[in-house]
């Protein structure tokens, strides 16, 4: 889709600003009922839409995601614009400065739409978290988005976006992408910088690209990954185009069927679609071979220690001084006789939501004395075993394919009384975080539920840095006839 | 089940000021929580320290020097900031 809008705007068959107009146009006609923004920026998605129309009026070339229009999921900082991370912790926050990836997206002229909801500080996998109000499944109304980067997925789906930035710690790009019938991609870990994310587990988050396909998503990824001087864990500069790299063919590669990602979690109807998806990539020539991570069983309680470790001392910084929000609610304390200790307490009590409050304290929970040999560190030993795993595997295959999601979209309210069923939601994407390596999301069919074709995503996962190969594989897919 | 004691503890650590009704919900959500925790109970541990998850790289560092923020910068950073005096972060006293 990028390509083609790239060759109308150089033909000037349509101008960017016309582009801008009409998305723009999507989102008042559209987002009253999807709710897929939290700020539309209109103004400036138009006046940087306008230059890329002098430059194309001067005879100069443009890069092929000038001109096009994206959204940002609202846990990236732009300079001068609010910034919630769904929260009303950063209700009234202004960034000081753009993330890495914003600079990048707007070095490269796409035009930015606005932000886009969220589960609240990327908190959920359903965005029914956020603080400002749901997100609803473009394809089915009734049902959720998948979360926690639900706004951008929606966007994209429902055609207001051409592309979307979202964060994935345990499967957040991913799930909603399965779950909205778009492709998402988690790079690997150090491959596009966080500076400018607003942190939820520093050593799990990744941004990535939302797109309606897996060629629009490698244009996007090229033009954020890369090293950042802000980010130590970035590591490689990227100048490689990677959709230049999408060959459509597949034959030869060596695809990992893990048993461990077919187990009894799984709906029989996307076992069916899977069984489906893997008898056409052989057709297209791949080669399959019958895996094994032993530690997968692990992987998900692994999760929920380590993350929410990581949260807690990430949110230790919102402490009611600095960052907008500032509580001091009890009688006593309007006085100014009020303590410092009141201030934190009273202001994250109103600031965060019930979810977040939770998340903190498990964490400040499995990190304090006496719990942090039990948990936490056994929790890293297993990480490390499932690096090991992946380690092993990719020494026999290429890439592995697995679902996305043990399941479709599935209607609000589902799963908000039962945490453990909304956490077995990242059950299959978790792993790609705990060990760093990249994934893909992308459509390989359908299962009908009450009259609605619901989308299923299938899942790709790499070796450490190879996007390319998770690329080409699903593009080869998606490209087949 | 976590007491009421150990969750208003936990809350305390974690600076986060919960209600009577929080708490006891807490005290379920967080128990719940914990024993999916303890699937790793049948996890033993390796006998070799394996807690590396993040590759390890030398550490990127830079001349410490003094660079100029621009004045709107720092603006916008102390306007994010509700309670300010004569240029200055105000905040309660410790004790």
């Amino acid at each position: 889709m990028i390509r083609a809008l790239h060759e109308q705007l150089k033909a000037q068959e349509i101008t960017a600003l016309s582009l801008a107009e009409k998305h723009l146009g999507v989102i008042d006609e559209k987002d009253s009922e999807i709710g897929a923004f939290l700020t539309v920026t209109a103004e400036e998605a138009l006046s940087s839409a306008a230059r890329v129309d002098e430059k194309i009026a001067r005879g100069e070339a443009i890069d092929l995601l000038e001109g096009i229009p994206g959204a940002i999921k609202d846990n990236m900082c732009a300079e001068g614009i609010r910034t919630t991370a769904a929260s009303k912790m950063l209700d009234s926050y202004i960034a000081p400065f753009d993330a890495t990836v914003v600079s990048n997206l707007k070095q490269s002229g796409a035009t930015i739409l606005g932000k886009t909801n969220m589960d609240e500080f990327a908190m959920g996998s359903s965005t029914e978290s956020s603080a400002y109000g749901k997100t609803k499944n473009p394809i089915d109304p009734t049902r959720v988005p998948g979360g926690s980067s639900g706004g951008s997925a929606a966007a994209v789906a429902s055609g207001e976006a051409v592309f979307a930035l979202g964060s994935d710690t345990g499967g957040s790009i991913r799930q909603p992408a399965s779950f909205c019938g778009i492709v998402g991609l988690k790079p690997t870990y150090g491959r596009v910088s966080r500076s400018g994310l607003i942190a939820m587990a520093s050593s799990l988050d990744q941004i990535g690209p939302f797109a309606t396909t897996v060629e629009d998503a490698a244009i996007v990824f090229s033009r954020i990954a890369g090293y950042d001087p802000k980010d130590v864990t970035t590591t490689q500069s990227n100048d490689k185009r990677f959709e230049n790299y999408l060959s459509g063919d597949m034959s030869g590669l060596r695809i990992g069927i893990p048993k461990e990602y077919f187990s009894e979690n799984l709906d029989k109807r996307v076992l069916s679609v899977m069984e489906k998806a893997i008898e056409r990539l052989e057709s297209l020539g791949a080669i399959l071979v019958d895996i094994s991570l032993p530690y997968t069983e692990y992987a998900l309680p692994a999760y929920y220690i380590i993350m929410p470790s990581e949260v807690s001392s990430n949110l230790a910084r919102f402490d009611g001084i600095r960052y907008g929000l500032h509580v001091d609610d009890r009688k006593e304390r309007m006085d100014g006789n009020g303590t410092l200790l009141e201030t934190y307490l009273d202001s994250r009590a109103y600031g965060f939501g019930e979810e977040v409050k939770r998340r903190i304290m498990l964490g400040t929970y499995a990190l304090s004395a006496g719990y942090y040999d039990a948990y936490y560190k056994k929790a890293q030993a297993v990480r490390e075993l499932i690096r090991q795993d992946f380690s092993e595997a990719f020494k026999k295959v290429d890439v592995i394919f697995s679902p996305t999601a043990p399941e479709p979209a599935f209607p609000f309210g589902d799963k908000t009384q039962d945490l453990l069923k909304m956490y077995l939601s990242d059950i299959y994407t978790v792993t790609a975080n705990l060990a760093g390596i990249p994934a893909i999301s992308f459509p390989i069919g359908t299962v009908l539920e009450k009259g609605t074709s619901l989308p299923v995503g299938g899942q790709l996962m790499g070796k450490w840095f190879d996007e390319e190969t998770v690329l080409r594989a699903a593009h080869a897919y998606e490209t087949d006839k | 089940m976590l007491s009421k004691e150990e969750v208003e503890h936990i809350a305390v650590l974690a600076r986060i000021g919960l209600s009577d009704d929080e708490v006891a919900r807490y005290q379920k959500d967080l128990s719940q929580v914990l024993d999916f925790f303890k699937e790793l109970e049948a996890f033993d541990m390796p006998p070799e320290e394996t807690s590396e998850s993040v590759p390890r790289k030398k550490n990127d560092t830079r001349e410490d020097r003094v660079e100029n923020f621009p004045s709107h910068g720092r603006k916008i950073i102390m306007d994010n900031m509700p309670e300010r005096k004569e240029g200055y972060v105000k905040v309660r006293s410790v004790f």
